[in-house]
């Protein structure tokens, strides 16, 4: 009796733990901000990621799965950052690391993902010189050199003699002001005075007055994408700076595709140099945003940090469908160089050199569209690598 | 005892997740460098982030400009911290209440401001990198898992603990009681109040500082946030959950915090501080005196 | 010439704008900690409720803004005096450190639950279009909104001092900042008082955020980013004061904006070392009893 109820449940019992042995879970670690004042941008990966886990896990082999462990570093702290990595590293066992907003807290990893050996996919942060600082790093996202570098020489190109530059006063914004500067000024043109601007302030309209009253023929600004951005447009639009002629123009974050619909009509006419654009005219691109507003509501637009985890995943998904599920740090980095992907943003690639993203810059203006701004995409630069690692390697 | 025995045993516990326990050590450590100037001393400050980050930042340069040694590191950063404790203090301690509040409060916005200018020397907003610690005097090396750095946490802990006892339990403790309870009366009998508290704020500001230079060498990076506002805030919230004015409310303050904290962002990242909230409020509804004053209360019964 | 002129011009319009709002939000925070020695730090949420309320009426309902201000008024009024009764009232008597830690305890969950019910990212306010854009003073332009928003903040802050020095709920007000006990004893239901300078001093905190929505961001972490600023603009005017509070907010307001236009590099640092200074002049604040 006995023995008749054991073997049939031990037989299954076997049968079980082969199908679990078999089957091989990828842990994935996703450090991201969940929480505090600069939980904005931390909802925006989470969707980007969330979607293409949602749309793809189809398509990883049998028996494969991928588990996202998720730990919330609440801002740019670093020291969270680095002691939640290695708690996912050595207690939670994952076998590759990715997201992160802030560039302190990418450093902060570095040394740890090198000694580990755990691939290391950045999903934002942004500062040039990161990829450098750890074999183990790869990036998807961007560097601020690539936008406002470029920015910098179509700006002198197309009429702006007289650039005034206005940056929060950190890393991102620091490196966006070095880069315009460069870019502008090899191409011809002057910078008619430079600021740099408390990161958190709560009233922009002295600067913007200053910079008003230096009569410029365009203003050059980055502040951080979704929280400042509105608030610095709707200053803008109250100084009436566009109305005596200043344009406003910088990299895409002062017009990010999820803050723009609420800005008004001020936004109108801002250019911008930037990665993605939810109004993007690719396939691929109309595919994800229909997908996103099917997801997250008809009225929710997806933004460039959105559109990056995406396309994390997706690097993601792709060395772990080439090693079916099993996950070796130094062919993992192999498979990362090189890696090529027909993404919402357009075709991208990762730098075999570098590790650091390869993408299209899009000039873009702000529009109105059946009632909805947008931001048109006008020009496109293709393939722009890293022009601070590109400068930097030539001396 | 009990918190010693917790420690060691928390080495063993929690063997995957030492990093973790080593930010709680050092958290009590921070939170104990309170208690003295806020819990015994009496002088009100939001701004206590401005020692441990001086602390974090003066073993982070020292360890990237002079030496990778640790120990000597960490005198530096004490030292440094208590030097902007008595320059601060000199001008702090002429107040009290709100006003001493806000003053302590600006000067540490103002440090935090300073150390985004000096990115030179700091790092700025991307943090201080390439901090290099050297093996524990030549033989115990940090390693990834920080078991070495957890036990030099809880050593260091363990001597400030040990120091602040012998401190509090001194002629020189009795009167900062006395201070804080009728400065008055300590006024009248002859007590150089102003001279004690100043000391009092410093030797806090050099053991905050210490937790801070522990911090940056167990981490091997330094950011802006350690001198920010929300950490001053924290620290203060933390010292009072836990029990103000006696000692073991820093240990137990820190722990629970921090673990639930964890344990909250873990299970719901988005609305967890909902949850700490409502802890807080609970805790002071139904709990004066913190935790520890709780833990008074059920064993009166 | 003309241009210094017009420099000075634009930071006194500019500052005066700012400082109005730090002014309605703060108010209620002075008359608070003064009149019930409460140091109440979940103020600025009251400010962030109020804004919430004020866009989302416009932005959804299409409620008139007008008409949204007042609701946001009331509605937040009303919370605040439930609260003040449930539970501000039992920790009367607590030591301050105890009513720190409540308040962060309900800034936290305040802040929680506005991500949760209207996302992290900061919430547009769209003011009517009479009020947007330019206005021509003849000599220059200015922009409306600022120019409506000092109109309306003066009126506010008149009506409101004639309030407390002319009616008899002043009269009882002030006689209870200055002696509660004596109030008392004279037959002031201070109790009933409280309550009410408690749901006055939140549903102005929420006129200044529904006002001040343009230029104080409404997003989940309001509470805590603006805090230091309430608190600055409290502790230099004074404690209890309804005076001191506004030459500090036009102080701070008008200074910050002044120095962030004259040296923008130092832009951080002016309000910090400014509110050194002026509390080691008058460390009670400059309306404040010593």
């Amino acid at each position: 009796m006995r023995i008749r109820h054991f073997v049939p449940a031990f037989i299954a019992a076997m049968a079980l733990s082969c199908a679990m042995a078999l089957a091989q879970t990828v842990k994935v670690g996703l450090i991201n901000t969940w929480s505090g004042p600069l939980a904005a941008a931390g909802e925006q990966i989470e969707r980007g990621t969330k979607l293409y886990m949602k749309l793809h896990e189809k398509d990883l082999p049998t028996g494969v799965s991928i588990e996202l462990v998720k730990r919330d570093d609440t801002g740019p702290n670093p020291e969270v950052a680095k002691r939640l990595a290695q708690e996912l590293i050595t207690r939670d066992k994952v076998q590759l690391l990715t997201g992160v907003i802030w560039t302190p807290n990418a450093l902060a990893m570095a040394p740890l993902v090198t000694e580990a050996k755990v691939p290391f996919i950045i999903m934002n942060a942004g500062t040039a010189m990161i990829t450098t600082k750890s074999p183990y790093i790869a990036r998807v996202s961007f560097t601020l050199w690539q936008s406002s570098w470029p920015l910098g020489s179509w700006a002198a190109k197309n009429g702006l003699k007289n650039v005034y530059t206005l940056v929060s006063d950190f890393g991102p914004g620091i490196d966006a002001e070095t880069a315009f500067t460069k870019g502008f000024t090899t191409a011809g043109g002057t910078i008619a005075g430079a600021v740099r601007m408390p990161v958190t302030t709560p009233d922009f309209v002295p600067f913007l007055q200053r910079a008003k009253d230096a009569k410029p023929d365009a203003v050059f600004v980055f502040v951080p994408a979704a929280k400042e951005a509105t608030a610095f447009m709707k200053a803008f639009g109250d100084l009436g700076l566009r109305s005596a002629g200043i344009k406003l123009i910088g990299p895409g974050d002062v017009t990010t595709d999820e803050e723009l619909p609420g800005m008004g009509d001020v936004a109108l006419g801002t250019i911008t140099m930037h990665h993605y654009s939810a109004a993007g005219d690719r396939p691929a691109n109309k595919a994800f945003v229909a997908a996103f507003k099917a997801e997250f509501g008809a009225k929710e637009e997806p933004s460039f940090l959105a559109a990056d985890s995406y396309d994390g995943m997706a690097a993601i998904f792709a060395v772990v469908i080439a090693q079916n599920g099993k996950i070796d740090p130094d062919k993992t980095m192999e498979l990362l160089k090189g890696w090529k992907y027909d993404s919402p943003r357009g075709p991208i690639m990762i730098d075999p050199e570098t590790r650091d993203i390869v993408q299209n810059e899009y000039l873009r203006r702000v529009d109105k569209v059946n009632g909805q701004l947008q931001n048109t995409e006008i020009e496109t630069i293709p393939m722009v690598k890293d022009p601070w690692k590109e400068l930097n390697k030539a001396k | 005892m009990i918190p010693w025995i917790a420690g060691l045993g928390g080495y063993f516990a929690f063997s995957d997740q030492l990093p973790f326990a080593s930010q709680i050590l050092i958290t009590i450590l921070f939170a104990l460098s309170l208690d003295l100037v806020l819990g015994f001393a009496g002088i009100i400050t939001l701004g206590h982030a401005a020692f441990y980050g001086t602390g974090a930042y003066a073993a982070g340069i020292y360890a990237v400009h002079v030496s990778h040694d640790p120990l000597s590191g960490l005198v530096v950063a004490g030292g440094a911290a208590a030097l902007v404790g008595v320059l601060s203090g000199l001008v702090i301690l002429r107040t009290h209440g709100l006003t001493q509040l806000m003053l302590t409060l600006a000067f540490a916005t103002l440090l935090a401001e300073a150390a985004n200018k000096a990115s030179f020397i700091t790092g700025g907003n991307d943090g201080l990198q390439g901090i290099e610690i050297d093996p524990i005097v030549g033989l115990f090396r940090f390693d990834m898992f920080g078991r070495t750095g957890y036990l030099y946490c809880l050593i260091v802990l363990f001597c400030g603990w040990l120091s602040l006892r012998v401190l509090l339990a001194s002629p020189f403790g009795q009167s900062l009681v006395g201070i804080r309870e009728n400065v008055t009366r300590m006024r009248a009998i002859g007590a150089p109040v102003a001279g004690r508290l100043l000391i009092a704020y410093s030797i806090g500001a050099a053991l905050a500082g210490i937790a801070g230079g522990l911090l940056a060498q167990t981490t091997q990076f330094v950011g802006q946030s350690v001198l920010s506002f929300e950490r001053s805030g924290e620290i203060v919230i933390i010292l009072v959950f836990g029990g103000i004015g006696r000692i073991y409310g820093a240990f137990i303050g820190a722990a629970v915090y921090m673990i639930a904290q964890d344990q909250l962002a873990k299970s719901d990242p988005e609305f967890w501080n909902f949850w700490i909230g409502a802890i807080l409020v609970l805790t002071v509804l139904f709990a004066r005196g913190g935790i520890l004053g709780l833990i008074d209360r059920w064993r009166r019964r | 010439m003309a241009t210094i002129l017009d420099a000075l011009v634009s930071i006194l319009f500019l500052g005066l704008g700012f400082a109005m709002v730090l002014y309605i939000v703060s108010v209620g925070l002075s008359l608070t900690m003064g009149l019930m020695g409460f140091v109440n730090l979940a103020h600025g949420a009251f400010a962030m409720a109020g804004g919430y309320v004020t866009v989302t009426l416009m932005n959804t309902y299409q409620v008139p803004f007008g008409l949204a201000l007042v609701a946001a008024f009331i509605a937040v009024a009303v919370v605040s005096a439930i609260l003040e009764r449930t539970l501000y009232a039992r920790l009367y008597g607590a030591g301050e450190l105890e009513q720190v830690l409540f308040t962060i305890g309900l800034i936290f969950m305040a802040g929680a639950i506005a991500r949760k019910l209207f996302g992290p990212i900061p919430l547009p306010m769209h003011p009517p279009a009479l009020l947007s854009g330019q206005l021509n003073l003849g000599f220059r332009t200015v922009p409306a909104y600022r120019a409506f928003l000092i109109v309306v903040s003066f009126v506010l802050i008149l009506s409101l001092w004639l309030g407390i020095e002319r009616t008899n709920f002043g009269a009882r007000l002030r006689a209870a900042v200055d002696n509660r006990r004596m109030a008392e004893a004279i037959g002031i239901d201070t109790a009933l008082l409280f309550t009410v300078t408690f749901a006055l001093g939140s549903g102005l905190a929420a006129l200044g955020g529904g006002l001040g929505a343009d230029i104080l961001a409404i997003y989940p972490g309001y509470a805590v980013e603006y805090l230091v600023y309430f608190l600055m603009v409290v502790s230099v005017g004074g404690l209890g004061s309804i005076r001191g509070p506004f030459v500090a907010a036009l102080s701070l307001g008008i200074g910050d904006t002044a120095c962030k236009y004259l040296v923008p590099e130092f832009g951080a640092f002016f309000v910090y070392i400014a509110m050194i200074g002026l509390l080691l002049w008058r460390p009670a604040g400059l309306f404040g009893r010593a």
